[in-house]
């Protein structure tokens, strides 16, 4: 990697500052899955700047853009907060050495396609705080252009009553060939698909007929064919459309049926 | 026995664990140039021009080679016994690159990133050609791979290159069509297997350089130092006085460090610059530029008569190389030659096929080398014959396989691209590993039920096999010993330990051998200016090729310890014994220390060092045979296949080394249960490889592997180092055949294609659903 | 730029270029134990111990060890010598490349978590990949190492 300037602001002005000229880019972690020939004029290190936390109120908990995702897996406040979803995602992510450095805010600035941590997020509807950006839904993250910004923090408000996350993996290191999570947030029923391999997506089709039903009965099956049709699936390395298809009926159905239990 | 069959610790073991400076790179001076390669974006295409001088120019480069301005030598880099069965195809640079990876042009700087800047650099214009990427349609392609007049074969192999053909073979024996006439069951079955790559953890590295009397010096993660300096000397137009390659620790080489990799590059550096110079590997051009499995395609017909007695087999193979043929034939056949004899009453044998060039990387030599493809094939359809029979396909094994005292006449038949030789089995313990294997995982009982648990079934499926211990009247290994004061010994080996402990067991089999611990021997190997020749670590050699060797070495020192001793002692030589501590009068009237004889020859008494040599190629090459069983689960909802359990039992003779023996073993089992379920390869339609790195090409991890359960059977091989036969290989070759019997058992499905992913098996799952509504 | 951080107890301030990998400047300050395989970080090879915690050397820049601690198997003697003797003798150390990682790994490992089952052994050891040995025997040794008294 050709790093022209290497940068440790103080302050989150100064880093924005940094950040704002050519080919600069924010560090976090440093956790980086493959290096190719990247050039940055400036590397801004946001490592000095507090962002590293895991607190709660009685409201929502809230995460540090610079908290790895060992650090989620660990903290008891992640461990416990949302049947310990947020621990149990981050902990199925490759090995300790990649959890260790990786940090949320770089995991969710990519919008990686292959996360794990953004799938089960928006299920949560998190919310992603910007520096310049401010407040916004995690959804409306994804979907905006690109804007060179920094992210503080991710929060989520406690008004999730039952939250299901899976994935499927070819070996223990593998990233998903496909993940969904599942989450009853104040009343709304929410179903998240990632892995797709493009960005995780919401299952809106899904979710409306789920929150439009009286009763669960076999509410699962059919969330699973609605999600299956609404949404795009690729094929890549790792499988095939066809194959992401039927996986994700599968763990519609297990999530749906997980939250609606 | 005293020191075999005995788990003595690696002797560099610990020194390896603490990451002392070990391995090739770890030796290259600090000095040396980094050397890198520029590698053909296309499949196929002619060099129409390159132009080299900017890169040249750029400062800290200190040489660019191109096919311009190297030796035009063609060689196969293939680390084989010479002359070798391989064709001769491979310059050190071309005009024509014949794979996405192919060599272009190299060049070497004070550091990396001058390198890397230099590639870019270099301007070449290519004409680009149609590849030939679908192997089974590479024979008589418009598009001919190998046009080069200089291609030739060693001997008669069956090379066509302008049809595509590397290598060509059939065999038969009995009257086919008679056979099966008679035959009240008839299967006929077609196979894939793919080109699972080594993944050794070490990428292939080579150091070269010019020593102080100005001979070249090669260092390399090689498995054949001999071969190596042999085929360098060859290409390079050099002779071969001037060279000599050591081998260092090894970071792993199931095979894929057999053939050379760096090594011509690295040492027409160093001669060209008179500085050292390395290249070690990106995990990227392993996997696109080294070597893989050679992928086949095998259509297996076999015939049973109504008493389900095995009548007639027939195989044919059609083996991809990929753009050079190093092992081309050798591996194809053994796809036969190390499976076929398994069932030796068939009264009809017949083998054959191609062997075919296509613009892939490169195929080689790989644990197993085409037993494991040709097991997959045969073991499935016996599977499948059994159950058109009506039988227990264990029963029907049992039935048919060979057994201790019998031969197969592909024994004598078939060898490594000459006849092979004949030979009965003096040690098979395959009936006692067939009944223990089905006890250990419980397979009478497990297989007669549908073991469903909510959306996971359970199954269970088999598998025998058999290697060889060497290839018998080619590969030949030596061992120099030499006493020492004090009454020590040095061992020295031409044989290559790649991490499987055979400097440990070699040592182990030259004590039991003279009497001594295994500490009083001091071992070196693998070094072409000091220690004898020795074929290298293939073909599951070491343990007993090499063993032998030094076992004979061992008793020509005992002899030569008895002799000094007499002469010390005022004895005839056949009145003296040495014990190991001491060395004796029959009588026990008079004796001396082996530390005092020692000490005394060097030092005052008829002094003179005593230094013998033992060479031992092999006459035959006795199998060693397993049973192996593989519970697993699969998820009906996802297509995943968890494996609960792999049984294994062994017959590899006496274990020289318990404790190293079975991780043989249990390394060779998870290597091929991830060609089985995880090494997927997945190309571009241009060729390119996708599954170029550990996160898209899965090998298992440890979650992966359950429980493997292994044991050995009481055996001992007359022929072998104290009844030893050889164990680096057999481990691999029963998952893909008992794993596709296990899925079958659970669900139904036949897999015939590998690896099995879960989304095969979920499509799979989804059709045969399908198809019964 | 120049980078202060300490490596096995001792403090070190080396000059290095802004986008220098952790590996490199530890080779070029001449650790030999730490030895690169994937440059993905998929491996495991490469772990060192970032103030205690495994991290992957060949994906980490060097600029952001500034002011903490690595810690390489050079820097663990005591503890490498038990479970290096425990793994040999259970001939789990073949062609020894992934071996320093590993243990650096477990060692951690150990010290992190207490009574962990198999399955938590694995998780945490999962991305320490082995192709000579199959896994069981370094697991064997593993499960030893873990009844060593701290």
């Amino acid at each position: 990697m050709d790093i022209r300037e290497y940068c440790r602001p103080k302050s989150i002005e100064e880093a924005y500052e940094l950040l704002c000229s050519e080919g600069a880019a924010i560090i976090g972690g440093g956790a980086f899955l493959n290096l190719g020939d990247r050039q940055l004029s400036k590397a801004v290190d946001i490592g000095d700047l507090d962002l590293s936390f895991i607190k709660e109120d009685e409201s929502r908990v809230e995460i540090g853009a610079a908290s790895t995702l060992r650090d989620i897996e660990l903290n008891d406040i992640t461990r416990q907060a949302f049947e310990g979803v947020l621990s149990k995602t981050a902990a199925s992510i490759m090995g300790v050495q990649l959890r260790n450095v990786a940090t949320l805010g770089g995991t969710i600035y990519g919008k990686y396609g292959f996360s794990d941590m953004i799938t089960t997020l928006l299920a949560l509807n998190a919310q992603v705080e910007l520096y310049k950006a401010g407040a916004m839904s995690l959804e409306s993250y994804l979907n905006r252009e690109h804007e060179k910004d920094i992210i503080l923090k991710v929060s989520i408000e406690k008004e999730v009553t039952k939250v299901f996350y899976e994935g499927v993996r070819k070996t223990g290191t593998d990233f998903s060939m496909l993940n969904a999570a599942a989450a009853m947030v104040d009343g709304e029923f929410r179903l998240c698909i990632g892995s797709r391999p493009g960005r995780a997506k919401l299952a809106k089709g899904a979710m409306n007929f789920l929150n439009g039903i009286d009763s669960a009965k076999g509410s699962a099956g059919i969330a699973a064919i609605l999600a299956s049709e609404e949404l795009t699936f690729g094929t890549d390395a790792r499988a095939s459309d066809t194959y992401r298809k039927e996986l994700c009926k599968t763990l519609v159905r297990h999530c749906v049926t997980e939250v609606l239990e | 026995m005293k020191e075999v069959n005995k788990s003595i610790p690696k002797k560099e073991g610990l020194g390896l664990s603490f990451g002392k400076p070990a391995y090739t790179d770890d030796l290259a001076p600090r000095d040396s140039l980094i050397v890198k390669v520029l590698r053909s974006p296309f499949a196929f295409a002619r060099i129409k021009d390159i132009r080299t001088e900017a890169a040249e120019k750029l400062e800290g480069i200190k040489c660019v080679l191109t096919y311009r301005n190297v030796p035009r030598n063609i060689v196969t880099r293939a680390g084989q016994g010479y002359p070798e069965p391989s064709p001769h195809d491979k310059f050190i640079f071309d005009k024509y690159v014949r794979y996405i990876g192919d060599e272009v042009a190299a060049v070497a700087a004070e550091n990396e990133a001058a390198a890397l800047e230099a590639l870019k650099l270099i301007e070449v214009d290519y004409e680009i050609l149609e590849p030939v990427l679908d192997y089974e349609k590479a024979v008589d392609h418009p598009s001919v791979i190998h046009p080069e007049k200089e291609a030739h074969e060693m001997f008669p192999i069956g090379y066509k290159p302008e049809r595509n053909i590397a290598a060509e073979y059939h065999m038969s024996f009995g009257d086919m069509e008679e056979a099966l006439d008679k035959c009240e069951y008839v299967v006929t079955e077609r196979y894939y297997t793919q080109a699972q790559n080594h993944t050794a953890m070490e990428t292939h590295t080579s150091l070269a350089y010019v020593d102080l009397q100005g001979r070249l010096t090669i260092v390399s993660s090689t498995q054949t130092p001999f071969h190596a300096r042999r085929i360098a000397a060859e290409a390079l137009g050099l002779p071969i006085e001037q060279i000599r390659v050591i081998k260092p620790r090894i970071g792993g080489g199931y095979g894929g460090k057999q053939s050379l990799h760096g090594e011509f590059i690295t040492a027409l550096t160093a001669l060209r610059t008179g500085r050292p110079a390395k290249l070690v590997y990106t995990r990227e051009e392993v996997f696109e530029a080294s070597y893989t499995r050679h992928p086949m395609r095998i259509d297996v017909t076999i015939g049973a008569d109504r008493d389900a007695n095995i009548k007639a087999i027939d195989m044919k193979v059609l083996s991809n190389t990929g753009a050079y043929g190093e092992h081309a034939l050798t591996v194809f056949m053994v796809a036969g030659s190390k499976t076929l004899p398994l069932y030796n009453k068939a009264e009809a044998v017949s083998f054959g096929g191609t062997v075919v060039y296509t613009n892939t990387t490169p195929a080689g030599a790989f644990r197993g080398y085409g037993a494991i493809q040709g097991n997959f094939a045969l073991e499935s359809t016996i599977d499948i014959l059994a159950e058109n029979i009506g039988i227990d396909p264990m029963e029907f094994r049992t039935r048919n396989m060979i057994k201790e005292g019998e031969s197969s006449p592909v024994f004598r038949i078939m060898g490594e691209g000459t006849e092979g030789v004949d030979m009965v089995m003096e040690s098979c313990k395959l009936d006692y590993c067939m009944k223990r294997a089905m006890e250990l995982s419980g397979w009478k009982d497990k297989s007669k039920r549908r073991r469903q648990n909510g959306k996971k079934i359970k199954g269970i499926g088999g598998a025998i096999a058999m290697q060889g211990s060497g290839i018998p009247c080619i590969d030949m290994g030596s061992a120099v010993l030499k006493l020492n004061d004090g009454g020590f010994f040095n061992l020295m080996i031409g044989a290559t330990d790649i991490g499987t402990g055979s400097d440990t067991i070699l040592a182990q089999i030259a004590a039991e051998t003279l009497g001594v611990s295994t500490d009083k021997i001091a071992v070196y190997s693998s070094d072409t200016d000091l220690t004898p020749f020795d074929c290298g670590a293939y073909a599951s050699s070491t343990t007993y090729v090499s063993g032998n060797a030094v076992q004979k070495a061992a008793m020509k020192m005992k002899a030569q310890i008895e002799a000094a001793a007499a002469d010390r002692l005022g004895l005839l030589t056949e009145e003296s014994e040495f014990d190991g501590e001491a060395i004796w009068a029959k009588d026990r009237s008079k004796s001396i220390s082996l530390k005092e004889l020692s000490t005394e020859l060097y030092y005052s008494y008829k002094q003179k060092q005593l230094l013998v040599c033992g060479s031992y190629c092999g006459e035959i090459s006795p199998p060693p045979f397993m049973a192996g069983f593989a519970e697993i689960e699969i998820d009906i909802e996802t297509g995943k296949i968890d494996l609960v359990d792999y049984t294994a039992v062994v017959d590899c003779g006496v274990t020289i080394n318990p404790k190293l023996a079975l991780i043989q073993v249990e390394g060779g089992l998870v290597q091929g249960i991830g060609m089985t379920l995880y090494e997927d390869v997945k190309r571009t339609e241009e060729g390119r490889l996708l599954t170029n790195d550990f996160i898209k090409y899965k090998i298992p991890t440890r979650k992966e592997i359950n429980k493997l359960t292994v044991e050995f059977a009481e055996s001992y091989e007359p022929t072998g180092p104290h009844g030893a036969k050889s164990v680096g290989e057999i481990g691999i070759d029963t998952p893909p055949a008992a794993i596709a019997n296990a899925i079958y058992n659970a669900v139904g499905v036949r897999f015939t294609k590998l690896p099995i992913t879960p989304e095969d098996v979920l499509l799979a799952l989804k059709k045969k659903a399908f198809d019964m509504d | 730029m120049n980078i202060s951080f300490r490596i096995n107890g001792t403090n070190k301030n080396v000059d290095i270029k802004p986008g220098e990998l952790l590996y490199d400047v530890l080779k070029s300050i001449g650790i030999s134990s730490v030895k690169k395989a994937c440059e993905t970080s998929s491996c495991g090879v490469c772990t060192v111990l970032l103030d205690g915690r495994p991290i992957a050397s060949c994906s980490y820049l060097a600029a952001k060890a500034h002011g903490h601690e690595i810690t390489t198997i050079e820097g663990v003697s005591r503890e490498a010598e038990i479970l290096g003797s425990l793994m040999n003798s259970e001939g789990a150390i073949q062609c020894g490349f992934c071996t320093p990682g590993f243990m650096l790994t477990v060692i951690a490992m150990k010290r992190e978590l207490q009574n962990p089952d198999e399955q938590a052994i694995k998780n945490y050891l999962v991305s320490n990949l082995c192709r000579c040995s199959g896994y069981e025997g370094q697991l064997r040794a593993v499960k030893l190492y873990m009844e060593v008294p701290q």
